[in-house]
């Protein structure tokens, strides 16, 4: 389990720090949002979830994927445009979909269709439960509160997970959240639970019974995880709105830091190795593969 | 005879019925109260599992509508008056009709949202408008509009079924009115023909589809007034005229139009929202882009005043489009 971890973990800062370096070099285009920091939040939580459980991601998607499907090559594919990426070039980062995993790069928007599809398995009666990831940026948004009322008179399978890295874009939670982030769950009679850790081994164990309780009770829960974003906001931002000394503090917290600690320094370099390797090869073959169709652009759509 | 509200609560009970992934939910949709306009009334006691009250949470509603059709259920919104979609938009436009396409065609998101649109009964100028124009342009969705000459349930039945998200728009003014279907080729005292459309567009001729001197189009509420309109001027001055009355309002295509034109040379666009940036001047721009050397004369649009809707009865009646106005403008096209 703690190879486990720390492989998905380091597969995850590698193909964002990858991801970096290939939009310094021209090959990507556009935009993204890397979770470089956060990974322990993906990792911890998508691994103590249920097969066929069912996730929503937001704009800072890349770690919730590759934790849960483990496609490296779909997505480098989508991040470089490629007809072979997972939706074929038309999502790019923040609008991932494969399976149960459904994103989308709208603040706070998701929330809402996390909850329709926690009611649709209610009504299904399914053994399903729904994550939604989202940031403390989206506490901003109404619509997560009309959905969490909502979650709570009707008694729906889904674990909000906030997580809070502190900037929503520039702004610090100081500047653009009133009072306490949990209370605001607790207010509908959610239970609610707040997380102060990058290690991947307490987010793990915590979300399992959360997780268990959420299935057999039929009810929400509210997750915040206080974490760090080490990385800017997208790759344009350079960080000015925050100090370096905050940055180091943060740095000694990272999560793969954490649990490397635990692990034997062999161990950690072959898993290195196999995660570069997997990389690289994922970059090899987007490189290689083709553009989509230009009149494929009208496949889907009713005209 | 059934009336138009009275259709569309036949094709709700008949779905609701018929398919239990089928569910309604809206604000005050279950009995004893039925919805605001009474459409659902009955069908929370016939039906207890599958109708859903809700908060009034019109944002986060239309999301979790998408969500409930991504995971194999058939959801109908009902949103008490259209005015409230602006509160939709964000969840429609960035969510609901994204999702299909963007996930290249990963999930399908087969959800109805129904809405009572327009003015003519003093609820003032936020529970009388004609929004759907806002939504006109958006790739991924469908907006049905349909007339009292069509079967509005029948219509409503075919958006239930829809794999893609719909926008159902009934007209309040409608709701009252006995619904006329096509029958020996006539409806009512028109003769009238359908479209071969999943959404069918009627066209509907006073002179039994021989020679015309206009071509009238337009959809939904206006359709009572630009009859009366019409049969005024048969009789005053003997004008002949075709109709057309599309119900899938947004269609890429409608050949009927310019069919039309072909054999009138005027046409005249009338409908219920404001004129600037309106469904007329869509229609218009398609018919000048496609059918310019068809025209005899300028087209005319029809439209509400850029004016918000009064309460009070005479200024609305000076906001919206009346039958006096529609005649002026058919006059003006015979000029």
């Amino acid at each position: 389990m703690r190879k486990k971890f720390f492989e998905q973990m380091l597969l995850i800062r590698l193909f964002e720090e990858k991801i970096e370096e290939l939009f310094t070099q021209g090959i990507l285009f556009g935009t993204t949002h890397a979770c470089i920091g956060q990974e322990a939040v993906a990792v911890g939580i998508t691994q103590a979830m249920n097969e066929g459980d069912i996730i929503t991601s937001n704009h800072r998607g890349h770690g919730h994927f590759i934790a849960s499907t483990d496609d490296v090559d779909g997505l480098m594919a989508e991040l470089m445009g490629k007809a072979t990426g997972i939706c074929a070039g038309r999502s790019g980062s923040q609008h991932l979909c494969k399976g149960d995993f459904y994103a989308n790069g709208i603040t706070g928007g998701m929330t809402a269709v996390a909850t329709g599809m926690a009611l649709a398995e209610k009504l299904k009666k399914s053994e399903r439960i729904v994550i939604s990831f989202f940031g403390d940026g989206a506490l901003g948004e109404g619509v997560l509160y009309e959905s969490l009322n909502m979650a709570s008179l009707w008694k729906l399978p889904i674990v909000y997970v906030l997580e809070n890295n502190y900037y929503a874009m520039s702004t610090h939670i100081s500047c653009g959240v009133a009072g306490s982030m949990i209370d605001r769950a607790k207010a509908f009679g959610i239970e609610a639970q707040e997380l102060n850790t990058n290690d991947v081994e307490v987010i793990y164990s915590s979300f399992e019974k959360i997780a268990d309780g959420v299935r057999k009770q039929s009810r929400p829960h509210f997750l915040v995880i206080n974490t760090y974003r080490q990385c800017g906001h997208s790759k344009s931002d350079d960080c000015n709105y925050r100090t370096r000394e905050e940055e180091i503090g943060w740095k000694d917290k990272d999560p793969l830091t954490i649990l490397g600690a635990r692990l034997d320094k062999d161990v950690k370099n072959s898993i290195r190795e196999k995660c570069a390797s997997r990389i690289e090869s994922a970059v090899e073959k987007a490189s290689k593969a083709d553009f989509p169709k230009i009149d494929s652009i009208y496949e889907g759509l009713f005209q | 005879m059934i009336t138009y509200a009275q259709s569309i609560s036949q094709a709700l009970d008949y779905k609701l019925k018929k398919d239990k992934n089928v569910i309604l939910l809206g604000e005050d949709v279950c009995d004893p109260y039925g919805g605001a306009f009474k459409i659902t009334k009955g069908l929370s006691t016939k039906y207890p599992d599958q109708v859903i009250n809700t908060p009034m949470s019109e944002w986060a509603l239309t999301g979790l509508a998408a969500g409930l059709a991504m995971r194999g259920i058939r959801p109908i919104l009902e949103i008490m008056f259209g005015d409230f979609l602006t509160l939709c938009a964000d969840q429609l436009i960035n969510h609901a009709t994204k999702f299909g396409w963007m996930y290249k065609g990963k999930v399908t998101v087969p959800m109805v949202i129904r809405t009572p649109m327009g003015g003519r009964r003093g609820y003032g100028p936020t529970h009388s408008q004609t929004l759907e124009k806002l939504f006109l342009g958006i790739p991924g969705l469908k907006i049905i509009a349909p007339s009292h000459f069509h079967d509005p349930g029948e219509q409503l039945i075919k958006a239930i079924e829809d794999n893609d998200p719909v926008l159902f728009i009934e007209n309040k003014v409608l709701y009252t009115r006995e619904i006329d279907e096509l029958e020996n080729g006539h409806i009512f005292d028109y003769s009238a023909r359908k479209s071969k459309d999943e959404y069918e567009t009627i066209i509907l001729s006073n002179n039994d589809f021989k020679e015309h001197q206009v071509t009238v189009l337009t959809y939904g509420g206006m359709l009572p007034w630009v009859t009366v309109a019409l049969n005024e001027l048969l009789l005053e001055d003997e004008v002949t005229s075709e109709i057309i009355v599309p119900s899938y309002i947004n269609k890429a295509s409608m050949p009927e139009i310019l069919e039309s034109v072909e054999k009138t040379g005027r046409l005249v666009i009338v409908e219920e929202g404001t004129l600037f940036n309106g469904w007329g001047a869509e229609m218009a721009a398609q018919v000048i882009n496609d059918g310019f050397e068809l025209l005899e004369s300028p087209v005319k649009r029809v439209a509400a005043k850029n004016v918000p809707i009064a309460n009070t009865k005479i200024l609305e009646d000076a906001v919206l489009p009346q039958v006096v106005d529609i005649k002026k403008a058919v006059e003006e096209v015979l000029k």
